[in-house]
């Protein structure tokens, strides 16, 4: 999969590194602006409220 | 040295055929030790980004309080619809520190906990008759209520409003489920009374990193005194 992703930027090795290191932010910036937040309400750490609903997986966060 | 060059060590001789069980095990390999940073990476963002945030998101509101405070007095103590996410009242507890400050904002959905402590909607306010209830995150996303669990009984818990300070002393903490609901009733654990105290409920989640019982406190109003008179003897007014 990586090799696969190296071979097919584009330019010689220095143009590389800084394409793949582009690449490696935008997946990371991905990952806590959209996808983290979007898995948080999973985790028990955010129940903090009594609620008649509430249950230690509680997908509300409520 | 690449991984083109890598290769090459270790690929000699004839053009690169595909071994598929090599490709399969390497692809593998690769997912997994993907999976593991991507594992990583959620630990990071829980346990550091998310109070980044958080701390900010409370330092903000703080701000634009305590500025509207100044720049738009208000006689009426509530002068304002309360919304859905805005802070309207800061909270001090001196037993977290002396420099303990949060702001209060309605509601307590995920949205509104990121930024501080968040009033249930249905309970009172501050300094009314009934039950002012407030929720707190515990560990992560600014953890307000993060030790919360060392408050004793007698100890104050300090709210600021446009015109006023109340000072709550609350009770022992106590374990409940999630579902006691009647801890934060008007007159708590006797959701069918009429209240005619003014009381205080804090919660927040237990044990610290799990979610399956709540922490609760209880407290009762002591004193309260407009904000002309300077700030109440448990902040060393």
């Amino acid at each position: 999969m990586y090799p696969w992703i190296w071979r097919h930027l584009p330019g010689p090795t220095a143009a590389r590194v800084v394409v793949a290191l582009a690449l490696v932010a935008l997946v990371v910036a991905a990952l806590f602006l959209w996808v983290f937040p979007w898995v948080e309400p999973f985790l028990p750490f955010t129940d903090v409220t009594v609620d008649e609903s509430a249950t230690g997986v509680s997908l509300t966060g409520s | 040295m690449t991984v083109d060059d890598l290769e090459k060590v270790s690929e000699p001789g004839p053009p690169r055929r595909s071994d598929p069980v090599r490709l399969v095990a390497r692809t593998l390999g690769e997912l997994l030790i993907t999976a593991g940073i991507l594992v990583l990476l959620f630990v990071v963002y829980q346990l550091v980004w998310t109070n980044v945030q958080a701390d900010r998101e409370a330092a903000h509101e703080t701000a634009v309080l305590q500025q509207q405070w100044v720049e738009q007095p208000t006689p009426k103590e509530f002068a304002r619809p309360l919304r859905q996410g805005k802070a309207f009242a800061l909270m001090y507890i001196p037993r977290l520190g002396k420099k303990y400050e949060v702001p209060v904002v309605q509601g307590v959905a995920l949205d509104d906990l990121s930024k501080g402590v968040g009033h249930y909607p249905s309970s009172a306010l501050p300094g009314r008759v009934g039950n002012f209830a407030v929720a707190g995150h515990r560990a992560t996303n600014g953890e307000p209520f993060a030790y919360l669990d060392q408050l004793q009984a007698g100890d104050a818990v300090v709210v600021e409003t446009s015109t006023t300070w109340y000072t709550y002393v609350v009770d022992a903490g106590y374990i409940v489920a999630p579902t006691q609901v009647e801890v934060v009733a008007p007159v708590p654990n006797d959701p069918q009374a009429v209240p005619t105290e003014r009381l205080i409920t804090l919660t927040t989640c237990n044990p610290r990193w799990d979610s399956y019982e709540r922490l609760i406190f209880n407290g009762a109003l002591v004193a309260q005194q407009p904000k002309s008179e300077g700030r109440p003897a448990a902040l060393g007014g």
